[in-house]
């Protein structure tokens, strides 16, 4: 028995070094630097810029406040959206806390609210980081953002319409549209309807 | 609940059917030391790294050694963990300047990730350096994979081998394992993972402004190194705190499904393995034909719950699934076959948070753990853990016709029923055991996040998760707290290695046996009526011994919930 132990010391020590070089350090480099070559855009981050600034990156949702503006989902990252502290609300299916804020983000809706709300405007992502909502809880925010804006509905349901991703082969995940994209896109939009009125 | 809903769940199944076997064959290859189309590129490191260490790879052990010496790895292995989360603040790589995680932190953290259970008390993005998580973490992704199919492979050798008092050599497994299985699918799937969005860089952090003006910090790193291997060895511990929910980890629907394959892969493979090392390749169909059964009626389940959404919250006007604690890139479907898929398996990674379940939903992962994570199981952990329920469904076979009992060619004794029991017996122990102190100590009570049968549930998740090595969580639950974090230690340790001893202890013990042919009076091991068998007495089993926590917890749940009652 004591020979079963001394025979393991050295394998066991030298063994975790070499393992530590080889899978804690090498692997990791190696990789970066074929994904720094390769895709480097997605390798850093997938980020948007705009005129050398960073304005956000394609993943990562971003907190909206602003009625001219889409919303996101409720997060329960930090204080919203805050990839510092990624994660879900965590609250249970009879929560009151849950049903006390669905209340609230529902009254919140108030004239937007038109018969059922879709559940993924009023119910917090797992990431708290969600970049996306469904086309519906797109659709019940167009008269909103028209108003906002000053801009046809119609126009605006033509951009969500636009900008909602169908799944892959129509099997692999759901219909959706990315929150952040929607929004440079309406930027653009309306800054091109502006000039053009000018 | 969709036609799509149920697509996704049927390609699914079918890919991984079709998985085991070219898996089984490449593991078969490893298993018996053959030269693959890899030993040219990788073959100088693997012997460069018996030279350095001193390790003749022929020289057989017995389950002893075997496993003195695995376990003498682990602790060193663990000690390294340590080492390097206490002494974080003055390692480099760390631009964020993060300090040192505390003793009881960092030794859950080192026995987690050497366990395989990879359960998370911190938020990764806010706690660790990139240093951290690949000297620290990745490392552990790999060995303690490679080590569970070590384990599998030494007692598929009991099973094999004839007359012998030898189940192969503990290093060469472990290496060649790591080597020619676990390192070039990683690099492969990693690149993948890069290609769909998974940050792999050294730097730590971005500052955004906005669209609106305000500021963000987005936290990247080398996150696809380590995702590919959280998922293939059924690790399961995250880079970032929210898992693979996280966009950063997982961004599409595609990657999701990868990873959704990626945590079964290599544990049906060994299925076929198993079947192939002991000459019939249909002992290993029979066993993933019972493991894929129990895998589709939770499928089921918790697809129905979560598809059919809160009724709470329908009440007060909202429409659709369960969408609290979900991404709307996965929906309800991919999110309750992940939650399936994740807790079936011991990988315990999530795409969902599997506290905002439904009740019965949220049941299932439970369940599925509590049985012993061997409906595929862990990487090698699976495997090795069926096969004791396996050796008890023959012992319950050989009563009820009143002879010795047999599977693949072993007479099945005292003994090895005896370590069988031993091994399965613990884990009900340890979680009831630790989950009963839980309940009862203020400590213990400060725990929950949510109020009522729901708080009870979290805790009940929480050492079924240790125990049953899967790391997984209710993740309301506080559990970066001294009390948890040595609580949750003693499970994870006991929960892995209090079932590997035995499991060796019978390995040795067959090895040693001889060979007995199957005769006319033998119990068939292959067909229906053996599946069967099979499933009930893990059901029966995992039923018997649960059921009345179960009660307690989700099943309470479900009833005050569709009363309307609110905690």
């Amino acid at each position: 028995m004591l020979k079963d132990f001394t025979t393991a010391i050295r394998p066991a020590l030298v063994l975790t070094a070499l393992f530590a070089l080889l899978l804690g350090v090498a692997y990791p480099a190696l990789l970066t630097a074929i994904g720094q070559a390769l895709f480097p855009a997605q390798a850093n981050g997938s980020l948007i810029r705009e005129q050398g600034r960073i304005v956000g990156s394609e993943l990562i949702g971003q907190a909206f406040a602003s009625p001219r503006y889409f919303h996101g989902r409720p997060s329960a990252a930090g204080k919203g959206y805050d990839p510092t502290a990624s994660g879900g609300s965590n609250l249970g299916p009879a929560s009151r806390a849950l049903v006390a804020r669905v209340k609230s983000d529902l009254a919140a809706l108030g004239p937007d609210r038109h018969g059922t709300v879709p559940a993924d405007l009023v119910t917090a992502s797992a990431s708290g980081l969600d970049p996306h909502i469904s086309p519906e809880a797109a659709e019940a925010q167009v008269a909103r953002v028209a108003a906002a804006r000053a801009m046809s509905a119609r126009q605006i349901s033509g951009l969500v319409k636009q900008q909602t991703e169908m799944p892959l082969l129509g099997i692999l995940g759901e219909p959706r549209v990315n929150v952040l994209l929607l929004n440079r896109a309406l930027d653009r939009l309306h800054l091109a309807g502006a000039q053009a009125a000018r | 609940m969709t036609l799509q809903g149920w697509t996704l769940i049927a390609i699914y199944t079918a890919v991984i059917l079709s998985l085991a076997k070219p898996m089984g064959l490449w593991l078969f290859a490893v298993y018996e030391g053959r030269r693959t189309w890899l030993h040219p590129l990788l073959g100088p490191v693997e012997r460069a790294l018996y030279r350095l260490a001193g390790i003749d790879p022929s020289a057989e052990q017995g389950w002893r050694r075997y496993t003195v010496h695995m376990l003498l790895f682990q602790v060193v292995a663990l000690l390294l963990t340590y080492a390097v989360l206490r002494l974080q603040g003055v390692l480099p790589m760390n631009p964020r300047g993060l300090a040192g995680i505390t003793a009881d932190g960092a030794m859950n953290t080192a026995v987690s990730f050497t366990t395989n259970t990879n359960w998370q008390w911190y938020s990764g993005e806010a706690v660790l350096s990139n240093l951290s998580q690949m000297l620290g973490l990745t490392i552990h992704n790999f060995l303690s994979a490679a080590t569970g199919i070590a384990i599998a492979f030494a007692l598929f050798r009991g099973f094999a081998r004839r007359e012998s008092g030898t189940v192969g050599n503990f290093w060469a497994d472990c290496t060649r394992i790591t080597l020619y299985v676990l390192l070039p699918i990683s690099v492969v799937y990693a690149l993948f993972l890069i290609a769909s969005g998974v940050p792999q860089t050294f730097a730590s952090s971005i500052d955004v402004t906005t669209l609106e003006g305000a500021r963000q910090t987005l936290v990247v790193g080398p996150v696809a190194s380590q995702e590919a291997i959280k998922m293939l060895g059924t690790n399961g511990g995250g880079f970032f705190n929210a898992n693979s929910a996280h966009p950063f980890e997982n961004p599409t629907a595609l990657t999701n499904l990868v990873q959704m394959l990626s945590i079964f892969s290599l544990g049906v493979g060994l299925t076929w393995t198993f079947g192939k090392a002991v000459g019939n390749p249909r002992q290993g169909w029979a066993i993933l034909a019972a493991m894929m059964l129990l895998f589709l009626a939770g499928t089921g389940i918790a697809y129905w719950q979560e598809g059919a959404g809160n009724p709470v919250l329908h009440h007060l006007g909202v429409a659709g699934a369960n969408m609290e604690g979900k991404e709307v890139r996965f929906g309800a479907a991919a999110s309750a076959l992940f939650a399936v898929v994740t807790t079936d398996a011991s990988c315990g990674a999530v795409n969902a948070m599997h506290d905002s379940f439904t009740a019965l939903g949220g049941l299932v992962p439970l369940f599925n753990i509590q049985l012993g994570e061997v409906i595929v199981g862990g990487v090698g952990a699976g495997i090795y853990g069926f096969l004791l329920f396996a050796l008890l469904a023959v012992f319950v076979a050989g009563l009820m016709v009143g002879r010795t009992p047999e599977y693949v060619g072993k007479k099945i004794e005292g003994r090895e029923v005896k370590l069988a029991v031993l091994a399965i017996a613990v884990l009900p122990l340890c979680i009831l055991g630790e989950t009963a102190i839980s309940a009862v100590l203020p400590a213990g009570l400060a725990g929950p996040l949510n109020q009522g049968p729901h708080g009870f549930s979290e805790i009940l998740y929480a050492f079924s998760s240790g125990a049953g090595n899967n790391g997984s969580a209710f993740a309301g639950l506080n559990a970066g707290t001294p009390f948890y974090n040595a609580l949750l230690a003693v499970a994870m340790w006991i929960g892995r290695f209090f079932v590997i001893v035995p499991a060796m202890a019978i390995a040795g013990s067959l090895a040693a046996k001889k060979h007995h042919p199957e005769g006319p009076g033998s119990f068939p091991t292959t067909g229906p009526l053996w599946i069967g068998l099979l499933i009930g007495i893990i059901l029966v089993l995992g039923g018997l011994t649960f059921l009345p926590s179960l009660a307690l917890g989700p099943i309470a749940d479900h009833l005050t919930m569709t009363s309307g009652k609110l905690f």
